[in-house]
């Protein structure tokens, strides 16, 4: 009887989570499905809510199809090939977020090290200001950010993007939690054998955090992939606005397209979670206490 | 030099290039932030002390978005919170397909916002899919962007972004919960109900904690949901205080901004002081 109801339990839940899986997977696949569509399909589709007053057959209600009556590349053919704009814009997303990642990281690693190797109580404090620096909202960093590259005068260029993005405490923080979990004994035992700092850097420490580099890599990228609120205050200049902000800008007569590009936006990350979910899986699970 | 005194030295300077970044890009201009906030203009430069704070809480618009991001705040973080411990106990069940179920629910934190807004207009457009849903449970047609109902939608594609990441938080709490204890309750004929709220909770509430600051923050970046949905002037329910900080970011009004940051930036961290002493209180009996 017991066990009865344990397996019924077990299809339920497995149910519960299929429709769960759904609810998540639907957005991002419909994009994707709907990138395929043609710009007439398209329009006969939703042509109810990116209303044009241009002709076509257009449908009555909004069909929501998973599944393109034929399928077509044409809007990908429109994207990379005609109009340059939004190839320019993914270059301008790409440009800003490759060099935040390499060196936000880099510079995390060192300064996780100091973190890790050397610990005091002015060393302890600093830590914690990190950890609040980190939790604080941009509604908080951005105004100190604005002033800087005012001073700097670099407002308005990549650099007012770059620059504090490269030093924002995310990394230091998390990478700093996995380094501490290299066993001492192995930098004391390298300490014997007269290795010097840099090299129980280079050869130990983080050989050691390989994976941990990788995941805090991945997490920076989507953060700063995503990004809306840093490119529209310190970027004004249309012309150098990322993709994730210039795909809402698209009017209303090119849903088609932006169906495509939204698809190519997706991209990169996804590719990223395809190959290292389970690294970032590990840096989420590492970042889960803000204590010790 | 002594080796301590050398160990200074070489912590300081692999510390450095953080330091000195974090120094010049947030520490230094933050302290000229309060200095603005406490002056009556960048070119009089009279003290005013709480002046330009007073003139904050009696702006209307000012008003309006932090009560409706705290609104947002409110019902969002606990939803954020519940729904991925309920996520993450799912996963704990023995189901086959188990970690393919994991990158389901995890996929969408990689998907950019600005990528699904498009479906999201499709679903809550007045001629939507969600109305037509509707129509046939006879109820009626909402312009959901456009009314009362507008946070529900945002709020939607908040927790379909974030549950999987506070999920993943919640999966590692639980796999930290001693297996003894949980056999202990199992053979002692302990409920599920009971093993929940005894055992598994006590031992998450460290994530419960973490997971509720990182919600927290996370519902204060909403802004970006709302303005790739609506633009720059969404419905008034969903004017939330990134939308009042750029709009004071147009004007350049510099004491209005440093008073709004300040103000934010205190709130933050009596909030995080806040859940530190009510995790400690709660989980006091697990550490150690």
């Amino acid at each position: 009887m017991r066990k009865k109801k344990r397996t019924f339990g077990r299809v339920g839940m497995f149910i519960l989570c299929a429709v769960f899986a759904l609810m998540f997977l639907m957005p991002t696949v419909l994009t994707i499905t709907n990138s395929f569509m043609s710009e007439s399909e398209i329009k006969s589709n939703y042509g109810m809510i990116f209303s044009t007053t241009s002709g076509g057959y257009v449908s009555e209600t909004v069909n929501l199809k998973f599944i393109p009556d034929k399928v077509t590349l044409s809007q990908y053919v429109t994207g990379l090939i005609k109009s340059p704009d939004y190839l320019i814009k993914f270059w301008n997303s790409l440009i800003l977020v490759v060099p935040i990642v390499i060196f936000q990281v880099a510079v995390a690693a060192v300064a996780a090290y100091s973190f890790t190797r050397w610990r005091g109580r002015i060393r302890s404090g600093i830590f914690f200001f990190y950890v609040i620096l980190m939790l604080m909202p941009y509604q908080v960093t951005l105004v100190p950010n604005y002033l800087v590259s005012q001073w700097l005068g670099i407002l308005n260029t990549r650099w007012a993007i770059i620059l504090p993005g490269i030093f924002a405490p995310f990394s230091v923080f998390l990478l700093t939690k996995f380094m501490r979990r290299i066993p001492y004994s192995l930098i004391e035992a390298a300490k014997v054998d007269g290795a010097g700092e840099w090299e129980i850097f280079t050869k130990i420490c983080l050989p050691q955090c390989r994976s941990a580099l990788y995941s805090i890599a991945i997490l920076v990228f989507i953060d700063y992939w995503n990004m809306v609120e840093q490119p529209l205050i310190l970027l004004q200049d249309a012309e150098q606005q990322p993709l994730s902000v210039f795909l809402s800008s698209i009017n209303a007569g090119e849903i088609g397209l932006a169906f495509a590009m939204a698809t190519i936006y997706m991209v990169p990350s996804l590719l990223l979670f395809l190959h290292g979910e389970e690294y970032l899986v590990e840096g989420i699970a590492n970042s889960g206490s803000v204590k010790g | 030099m002594s080796d301590r005194q050398k160990d200074f030295l070489h912590s300081l300077c692999y510390l450095s290039p953080s330091l000195l970044g974090v120094g010049v890009f947030f520490i230094l201009p933050f302290g000229v932030v309060v200095y603005y906030a406490l002056i009556d203009g960048v070119g009089s430069r009279n003290f005013v002390f709480l002046q330009n704070f007073i003139k904050l809480f009696h702006n209307s618009a000012f008003l309006m978005a932090a009560k409706n991001t705290l609104h947002f705040s409110l019902i969002a973080v606990p939803l954020a919170v519940v729904l991925a411990i309920v996520l993450a106990l799912m996963l704990e069940c023995r189901i086959p397909m188990k970690s393919q179920f994991r990158t389901f629910f995890l996929s969408p934190m990689m998907v950019p916002v600005a990528s699904v807004v498009l479906i999201w207009q499709v679903l809550f457009n007045y001629n939507g899919t969600v109305n037509e849903f509707l129509l046939l449970f006879g109820a009626d047609k909402i312009d959901w962007l456009q009314s009362d109902y507008c946070q529900i939608v945002v709020m939607i594609l908040f927790l379909w972004k974030n549950l999987g990441y506070n999920m993943i938080l919640f999966m590692a709490g639980l796999s930290n919960i001693p297996k003894d204890l949980l056999e202990v309750a199992d053979v002692s004929g302990a409920s599920e109900a009971y093993k929940f709220f005894a055992i598994k909770l006590r031992y998450l509430s460290p994530t419960v904690l973490f997971v509720t600051i990182l919600s927290l923050i996370n519902s204060f970046k909403v802004f970006r949901e709302v303005y790739l949905l609506t633009g720059d002037y969404p419905y008034e329910k969903l004017y939330m205080l990134q939308h009042f900080m750029n709009n004071t970011f147009r004007s350049l009004d510099y004491q209005k901004l440093s008073a709004a940051a300040v103000i934010m930036a205190i709130v933050m961290v009596v909030l995080i002081a806040l859940l530190f002493k009510v995790e400690d209180w709660f989980g006091k009996d697990v550490e150690g």
